[in-house]
């Protein structure tokens, strides 16, 4: 910790809606959240939750989409994206925000060689001459280990592997050297060995260009070893916030227990049976009135089923949206994990 | 597997596992030398065969009754074929699949149909399994149908049985796919599967399209319903914790060939395979003060074509501990290294271990125990 970062991106009251034949489904609920430059922030939850939509309208482009109406404030150095109009919000999407999507088989234009789709951005966004344009994507290129870029570059996507061509989206994305870095499930379709050596190199990247990433993910896994700061969210509200460590060892939300505890983990002694969350996630068209997570809950009282709880603050600058956390703060770590964080902190400290 | 047993210390080159193991009673499926190579084609009319993609290139394993046999590997590296395979969905290239010993390759007809219904599979995406104009009634009971398994009259208790059983509101019956959860899809898939009261399921990646916190529900059931009916399972999926989780026994497969297999403890707490070690080494632990303290093994390229797959050991190329001028010219062969452990790597002999030793790089608790266990 310590040293000067200023914040670069603060999301305030954000909510997205969307008008459907079945109601309105509630996308993102009144989330609020803050992001230093250079910062690795890991948005996690399940599909449909809401973290998707969430990245989407910081880039501007959920406006875009028939039926959506999004209110609140994304403050990204002093504008607002959801009120700016679609010419200034067309400079900051691509060079200061960009995106790593999830497939890269579908990200990618089929019939456009690479080099096409690496200087589009870069001639547009940094004004430079083709040439130039290309001279700057091949040194992107080799930048996250594309062997022969000279050569690669005038290659079409489907003479790529899977893990080569999420190494060209991210070259992309970084091209235009972006202050935040917005990767939507970026290794999800890629397998473990491959996956490793991308959450690798987009570290080492956000390191070197003091690049902040928001890491959208489903797999605590992938964010454990990567961001410091992690974001759970539930049926479109975020649920629970704090630094990574303490989270994962003990954390504050029923929610984020459940699944830490539903997953088996390779350092762990083999269980019986895994412990599930009960129950299916909330339909967004017909959310609750109280807590979205009120009946999978096995904490839930009467007051969780009849107000939505905010998002509390707790101990060490985390926030919990459980009107029981005190209980989750006294109870033992979820995991047995927890001795070994404690000393890995005092080790820091 | 009977023949690891009159294994010693750290002898010779043990034969191939099913080459040893006749099939005796804990045998269900054996599986010698299978083979599956797909044609790759030339010319529109005139269809010439340019050369073939090597899903599976020569594997033999033993599922024993009643266990769970885990099957892992990365995308490509053939492990759902070989479970096609196994039930005879794909045509086999070479080798020999048998079902209680008796040879599946060789079944046509009646015959053939008769011994599928010991044997079902579970698939991996809930959404494109289930046909979207059947109801789950007529899903579930049509196995029922198809196979002769009960009168008329009470197919409709059966499949409210059935629905039951994986925790579906029976009461549903006659609701289409589309009106259900993916979790829920998945638990109409098993019903199906269960409906011919099989022995053998080959569940293939049955939770890789599933919510985080739905999956832990389908395995539980999964285990469940092993315990209650003796079934025996081939288990593939890529992800290593929930292998871990589930199989007696672990296979490890790297383009198209098992590269170690073993116990499951002894798997993932000795891996001896410099590919097992890798691949475990990678697997992200959802705990950060665990992944601070752990050193990746990360792998260098990707993994190479099946067309045209590198000669000798296939995963010279990208291997840590390569021997150059050995391991890029000679096949190593899976033989077993002590006794119910199987690798297939040069650098491995029996009775001795390589200086690879990255048990701790998986897990401050796996480097603990590992090769603790050094006599066998």
């Amino acid at each position: 910790m310590g040293g000067s970062t200023a914040q670069l991106l603060t999301v305030t009251d954000l909510s997205v809606e969307f008008a459907s034949q079945e109601g309105t489904v509630h996308a993102v609920d009144h989330v609020s959240f803050a992001l230093d430059q250079g910062e690795l922030v890991g948005l996690v939850g399940e599909s449909g939750c809401g973290k998707s939509i969430t990245a989407l309208s910081i880039l501007g482009l959920v406006r875009m989409m028939k039926n959506s109406t999004t209110s609140g404030v994304i403050d990204f150095e002093g504008k607002d994206l959801v009120s700016l109009p679609e010419n200034d919000v067309r400079k900051v999407r691509g060079r200061d925000i960009s995106m790593i999507f999830q497939d890269p088989v579908t990200s990618l234009n089929p019939v456009l060689s690479i080099e096409r789709q690496m200087t589009e951005g870069i001639e547009v966004h940094l004004d430079l001459s083709h040439g130039e344009a290309v001279k700057r994507s091949i040194e992107m290129l080799k930048l996250v280990g594309i062997p022969k870029a000279e050569e690669r570059i005038h290659d079409y996507p489907h003479q790529f592997s899977g893990g080569m061509r999420q190494r060209v989206m991210i070259a992309i994305a970084l091209s235009c050297n972006p202050k935040l870095l917005l990767a939507d499930e970026p290794t999800t379709a890629l397998d473990v060995t491959i996956q490793a050596q991308i959450l690798r190199l987009m570290k080492r990247l956000s390191h070197e260009y003091n690049a902040a990433i928001i890491v959208i993910t489903h797999d605590l896994g992938v964010v454990a070893g990567m961001c410091r700061r992690i974001l759970v969210m539930y049926a479109g509200r975020i649920v629970e916030e704090g630094p990574a460590k303490p989270l994962f060892h003990h954390p504050f939300h029923p929610y984020t227990v459940g699944l830490l505890r539903s997953v088996p983990r390779l350092d762990e002694p083999r269980s019986v049976a895994l412990q599930s969350i009960e129950g299916l996630p909330p339909d967004l068209a017909h959310l609750p009135p109280g807590c979205a997570f009120a009946p999978r809950c096995t904490f839930a009282t009467r007051e969780c089923w009849e107000s939505v709880p905010e998002l509390f603050p707790a101990t060490d600058g985390r926030r919990s949206a459980c009107f029981h956390f005190e209980k989750l703060v006294q109870a033992e770590p979820a995991r047995r994990g927890a001795a070994l964080a404690a000393a890995g902190e005092a080790e820091t400290a | 597997m009977s023949g690891a047993t009159t294994h010693g210390g750290g002898a010779t080159v043990a034969p191939r596992e099913a080459d040893a193991a006749t099939a005796t009673n804990g045998d269900l499926v054996t599986v010698k030398d299978l083979k599956v190579h797909f044609p790759i084609t030339s010319g529109i009319v005139f269809q010439r065969k340019v050369g073939a993609v090597h899903a599976v290139d020569g594997i033999s394993l033993i599922v024993k009754r009643g266990e769970t046999l885990g099957l892992v590997g990365e995308s490509g590296c053939g492990k759902s074929t070989t479970g096609r395979a196994i039930l005879r969905l794909e045509p086999l290239t070479g080798g020999h699949v048998l079902y209680e010993g008796a040879d599946l390759a060789r079944l046509s007809g009646r015959a053939l149909r008769r011994q599928r219904r010991r044997m079902q599979m579970i698939f991996q995406d809930p959404y494109a399994s289930l046909n979207s104009r059947m109801t789950v009634g007529d899903i579930v009971g049509e196995p029922l149908l198809v196979h002769k398994l009960c009168p008329r009259r009470e197919r409709e208790k059966r499949t409210r049985d059935l629905l039951e059983l994986v925790g579906i509101n029976p009461n549903t019956l006659n609701r289409y796919p589309h009106e259900f959860s993916g979790g829920q899809r998945q638990r109409i898939g098993i019903a199906r599967a269960l409906a011919v009261e099989p022995n053998f399921i080959v569940c293939d990646e049955p939770i890789s399209a599933l919510d985080v916190s739905i999956r832990a529900q389908i395995i539980n059931l999964l285990q469940r319903l092993q315990g209650e009916f003796g079934l025996t399972y081939l288990f593939i999926a890529h992800d290593l914790s929930v292998v871990r989780h589930i199989s007696d026994r672990v296979a490890v497969m790297y383009l198209g060939r098992i590269v170690e297999l073993a116990e499951n403890s002894v798997l993932y707490e000795t891996p001896m395979h410099p590919y097992t070690q890798a691949l475990l080494s990678a697997v992200p632990i959802p705990d950060p003060a665990v992944e601070e303290m752990r050193r990746p093994i990360v792998l260098k390229g990707d993994v190479p074509s099946p067309v045209d797959p590198p000669s000798g050991c296939h995963f010279h190329t990208r291997c840590p501990a390569v021997q150059e001028g050995l391991c890029d010219v000679n096949d190593p062969a899976l033989v077993e290294v002590r006794p119910a452990h199987w690798a297939a790597c040069h650098l491995i002999t029996p009775g001795d271990f390589p200086n690879i030793r990255t048990a701790e790089n998986i897990g401050p608790d796996l480097g603990a125990t590992a090769l603790r266990d050094e006599g066998g």
